[in-house]
């Protein structure tokens, strides 16, 4: 357990995209399932991180800042659209909107 | 290295505890908060790797761009009644099956893989002298200066969108 290895890392990342999944799956609020996005998105930086550390090289590093610029565009657009939303439907649970379901 | 080993396993504690209060909290801002525990958490793993330049993005940028436009909307909405009813849905038990499956999946490729990720010397990332924003700054600006350009009318796009869909009318 002593030397940090990048394995520690990737299980790390594992654990912290399976909380988000888990959220994403199970949640109503969908300002909570935006939430969980952000935590799975951070598990894939995590990762590119470590394997950026393990190559000694940065272009894991750069696909980091392309994937945390994707997550702001993403949290942006996500909460227009709640917003819309709620000003359209009054809910912000995700199983109440239904329109489209058989 | 005693401190990097006790660091790693304070800020692990930190990401994977905001983590599941971020999903287990009934209130919404206090999953907001939880969450901003847990961005900090990977903040602090970034600075163990010599990624020194996401630690300073990742604390701008997610802790006080992202939450805090969290924050907002959890204002704007109301969310008194979200809060009341009930939190998670019917397939909980399902969903927590299946992520326990890819789970064991990871986990055993992880065991099976172990070797194949063998520890690098620690010979610094930026072996010409220059600093991590430096190095970063020769990739970003070179070969990754058309993805760069591209990111950047991807968030004019999203800023545009968010606007248009949160505004009453146009």
């Amino acid at each position: 357990m002593h030397p940090i290895t990048t394995v520690h890392y990737l299980a790390l990342s594992a654990a912290l995209l399976l909380i988000g999944t888990v959220g994403v799956l199970t949640r109503r609020n969908i300002v909570i399932i935006l939430m969980s996005i952000e935590l799975i998105l951070n598990a894939v930086n995590l990762n590119l991180i470590a394997f950026s550390q393990a190559l000694r090289d940065v272009n894991g590093q750069i696909f980091a800042i392309f994937v945390i610029t994707d997550a702001v565009a993403e949290a942006a657009v996500g909460l227009g659209i709640l917003i819309a939303l709620f000003r359209n439907k009054e809910t912000v649970l995700a199983d109440e909107i239904d329109l489209l379901k058989w | 290295m005693l401190t990097d080993t006790i660091l790693f396993y304070v800020f692990a504690g930190l990401v994977l505890g905001g983590g599941v209060l971020t999903i287990t909290r009934r209130n919404a801002v206090h999953s907001a908060i939880s969450l901003i525990v847990s961005l900090l958490g990977v903040a602090g793993l970034y600075l163990l790797q010599q990624a020194e330049f996401l630690f300073a993005v990742q604390i701008v940028l997610y802790v006080g761009g992202i939450m805090v436009l969290f924050l907002f909307v959890i204002m704007l909405v109301n969310l008194d009644l979200a809060a009341r009813e009930r939190q998670f849905n019917r397939q909980w038990l399902l969903a927590l099956v299946a992520a326990a499956a890819v789970g064991a999946q990871i986990g055993y490729f992880l065991y099976r893989g172990k070797a194949a990720f063998h520890i690098a010397d620690t010979g610094a990332l930026a072996a010409s002298g220059l600093g991590n924003t430096e190095v970063l700054a020769d990739h970003l600006f070179s070969e990754y200066l058309l993805p760069f350009e591209i990111a950047s009318v991807l968030l004019l796009v999203a800023v545009v969108g968010s606007v248009v869909m949160a505004k009453k009318r146009i």
